[in-house]
């Protein structure tokens, strides 16, 4: 599976992956995407590098434990259901803020961190099996 | 893009009154065990800090759950739909009382066995997750008994199964993945019957809130399809309660794992199935109820004599108390089957009753392999004069599981037998109390054998064997605390048992008289 | 359409279900995967098929100006899928770590956590 084109493609691939697997959780909200996909997309570009040059390099990438990701993702999704508490209405209501950004209209809601935190979730996830797996191939 | 674009008229698909901040209380245990089962997870390596943090949440989910059910005794039951959508369309949470006491039982035997788990738990087993799955355990048992939507449950219940595979491999011995192998297998066919049963409901009644489909299979009668679905929902819930014919995985594995963690199975896992019984077929289907009044006696009879001839049957202690558990099934369904409110009503105190002295129990078992050395009724002997306090604790848990006075399991059985004699179900009553006869000489054949004799098999009568030597940390308040904890409540609640006795009898009035429950979640307008 | 549908799902059920009974553990797991496809496609058939355009609420309208497919059970499937891979995952590392330990992948030969042969309780008092 080592070879020289990969190995030199693979880290451009993985990086590119990652960009568009946050493009897609941030378009997840009006338009098909989201969490769940854009983690798999980024989960199948860290495997993708895991293949071409080693474990023990995306463990250096991403230099978090998968298992840690993922519990920050769940933290993050839990976290998004608790300020409707604030507004007297009940959980996981959407807030949305709009913020002015250079002006530009940034909307900033609830359900974006509860992707947010699905995605860390499933990447973290799926890399902790994908790299397990590939770690015992290559015994 | 923006939602602030259009004029939406929310007020057509959303519910526009405020909610009252203590309704947080229905949803604080799974925000709480989800926040503190990610902690637990990120701090993972860090195995002095876990329990500390572990504790904190639980006696925080204990705290929680003791609110909801003040809450529900003095407003009745409680609803809120996630994200504010009218029911049936969002997804509902419901509390009654059934749910809140329950919720709150569990919590209490989390927070116990967390406690336990300090001294139990090494730091190995901490590194590979104890804690986490712990606290996302509760996630699910809580989730399954506070939520008002069946396709939800259906989650939650997956939520605990994945949590009780984790616990039940912690460790990767041998004879644990050979458990895990039949109890996940089983486990998986049942939630998948569970699963199959849900889809027909949505194709026949087109919902999935319970108060939705209360109403409706109520205005459908029992026709062909629906009775398919409630045989099917029997059969997925009978296995995970572990009722008779489908019972094998439960003595299959509840002894291969820590003894922390069958304690903790043997509390929890199936009085969750108990309790999807009681909402499926007292709250949503009661006509099915009635028509398979007959089969659910039977399996009751069944499930509660198989597993009392079991515990004889056994050397292993925690195989005995396996077996136990599926006895202590049998009575619970056999309310189901009366179905009346007073046995529904015992049925419900039953369950809070099994989940304290079952956990009790295998973490008493834990003691006595930790004074004794071994598991096994042949080689144990001579406890009583290792630690006469340790004796008189057993004893009392063994009266306790037995049924006799003035312990907490003696109620449940009054209001069962009392509701069986009263409906003309002789058989039912006199196998309650033949099996509670049997649970007794299984319990002091246990006691006689491992503490009153005087070493193992093979002591003569009066002899002493040479004084035991108990394993190290058996003397530590993480070991005696929780034990103490539950064993208080068991005769707190045998001494006193009015509290419960109301409690349950509100839960099992919301299961016969759904009124409360239905207006909850749909307001006023419901006759 | 429908009649079609649950043909195709009773053949899968019955193929999971003869596959569910053998005592080979691949056996059983190749079960359980088709078991479950075989239950999102009995949710998909329950939520009535309709050849119709794909749930999404066109721009500046609030609800569908025509018959659109029910969202639904795509959701619950979507749910179901996620979480049956998740556990057939899992099942296949089990399996795998049980053939590894015990020697065997026939269940009715996996006896280390329930032996054969177990003495029984001390019988005298």
């Amino acid at each position: 599976m080592r070879t020289i084109i990969f190995r030199t493609i693979a880290p451009y691939l993985a990086a590119l992956m990652v960009l568009f697997s946050i493009f897609v959780l941030l378009r997840g909200h009006n338009e098909p995407g989201g969490g769940f996909i854009g983690g798999l997309i980024a989960a199948s570009a860290f495997a993708i590098y895991g293949i071409a040059c080693g474990v023990a390099a995306v463990r250096r990438a991403i230099s978090l434990h998968p298992m840690s990701i993922s519990a920050a993702g769940l933290f993050v999704a839990g976290l998004s259901g608790l300020p409707s508490l604030f507004m007297a209405q009940p959980f996981m209501t959407s807030q949305w803020w709009y913020l002015n950004l250079f002006g530009v209209e940034v909307p900033l809601s609830t359900p974006l961190f509860f992707d947010i935190g699905v995605y860390l979730v499933v990447v973290g996830s799926i890399t902790s099996i994908a790299l397990a797996l590939e770690e015992r191939e290559s015994d | 893009m923006a939602a602030s674009n259009y004029n939406v008229d929310l007020s057509l698909a959303m519910r526009m009154d405020p909610v009252a901040p203590g309704d947080w209380l229905l949803v604080a245990p799974l925000v709480i065990t989800v926040l503190g089962g990610a902690l637990c997870l990120m701090t993972r390596k860090n195995t002095d800090a876990q329990p500390k943090v572990a504790i904190i949440f639980l006696s925080l989910l204990v705290a929680a759950c003791a609110g909801l059910l003040a809450r529900v005794l003095d407003k009745g039951v409680i609803t809120m739909v996630a994200g504010n959508w009218l029911p049936p369309f969002g997804i509902a949470f419901t509390v009654d009382a059934l749910g809140a006491t329950l919720a709150l039982t569990s919590s209490v035997v989390a927070l116990a066995a967390a406690v336990y788990g300090i001294g139990d738990v090494d730091s190995s087993g901490r590194r590979y997750g104890f804690y986490p799955f712990l606290m996302l355990l509760m996630t699910g048992v809580c989730g399954a008994f506070l939520t008002g939507d069946i396709f939800n449950l259906y989650v939650w219940f997956e939520v605990l199964l994945i949590s009780s595979f984790g616990l039940l491999v912690l460790g990767n011995e041998r004879a644990q993945l050979d458990g895990a192998v039949k109890y996940a297998l089983l486990n998986i066919i049942a939630t998948t019957l569970f699963l199959i049963a849900t889809g027909l409901l949505y194709g026949i009644l087109g919902t999935l809130n319970m108060a939705d489909i209360a109403i409706k299979a109520r205005e459908a009668g029992l026709q062909g399809p629906l009775m398919t679905v409630a045989v099917l929902y029997f059969l997925a819930f009978a296995m995970k309660a572990a009722a008779f014919p489908v019972n094998f995985w439960l003595p299959a594995s509840y002894h291969t794992p820590r003894i922390v963690i069958a304690a903790v199975f043997a509390g929890l896992l199936t009085k969750v199935g108990v309790y999807a019984l009681l909402r499926i077929f007292a709250l949503l289907l009661p006509d099915a109820r009635v028509a398979l009044a007959d089969v659910i006696a039977l399996v009751a009879i069944a499930t509660m004599l198989t597993g009392v001839l079991g515990a004889l049957a056994q050397t292993d202690i925690r195989r005995l108390l396996g077996y136990l558990v599926i006895s202590g099934i049998g009575s619970m369904l056999a309310g189901l089957a009366i179905g009346t409110t007073p046995a529904l009503a015992g049925t419900i105190f039953y369950a809070v009753h099994s989940i304290l002295v079952m956990t009790a129990l295998y973490m008493a078992a834990g003691v006595m392999r930790g004074l004794g050395g071994s598991y096994s009724l042949r080689e144990l002997g001579g406890l009583y004069r290792a630690s006469p306090a340790f004796a008189a604790v057993f004893l009392m848990l063994g009266f306790a599981v037995s049924g006799l006075p003035p312990f907490s399991g003696f109620w449940p059985k009054v209001l069962l037998v009392d509701a069986a004699l009263v409906g003309g179900h002789g058989w039912i009553a006199a196998s309650i109390l033949v099996t509670g006869l049997l649970t007794t000489i299984a319990m002091g054949r246990v006691w006689i054998y491992a503490f009153w004799r005087g070493g193992a098999e093979g002591t003569a009568d009066g002899q002493l064997t040479s004084v035991l030597v108990p394993a190290p940390g058996m003397t530590s308040a993480s070991i005696w605390l929780p034990i103490g904890l539950l064993l208080g409540l068991v005769i707190l609640l045998g001494v006193q048992p009015e509290f419960m006795m109301q409690v349950s009898g509100r839960g099992a009035s919301t299961l016969t008289e759904p009124l409360g429950y239905l207006r909850s979640v749909f307001g006023g307008a419901v006759q | 359409m429908e009649g079609v549908f649950s043909i195709v799902i009773g053949i899968f059920f019955a193929v999971a279900v003869y596959l569910l009974m053998s005592r080979q553990l691949v056996r059983v797991l190749l079960g359980i995967a088709i078991l479950g496809n075989a239950v999102n496609l009995l949710i998909f058939t329950s939520g009535r098929l309709l050849r119709e355009v794909p749930p999404i609420i066109p721009e500046a309208l609030q609800v569908p100006d025509e018959t659109i497919a029910n969202p639904l059970p795509q959701a619950l499937i979507l749910t179901a899928i996620v979480i049956s891979f998740s556990f057939f995952a899992f099942l296949l590392v089990l399996a795998f770590r049980a053939y590894q330990e015990l020697g065997t992948d026939d269940t009715s030969e996996m006896r280390v956590a329930e032996p054969t042969g177990e003495t029984s309780p001390p019988q005298g008092y």
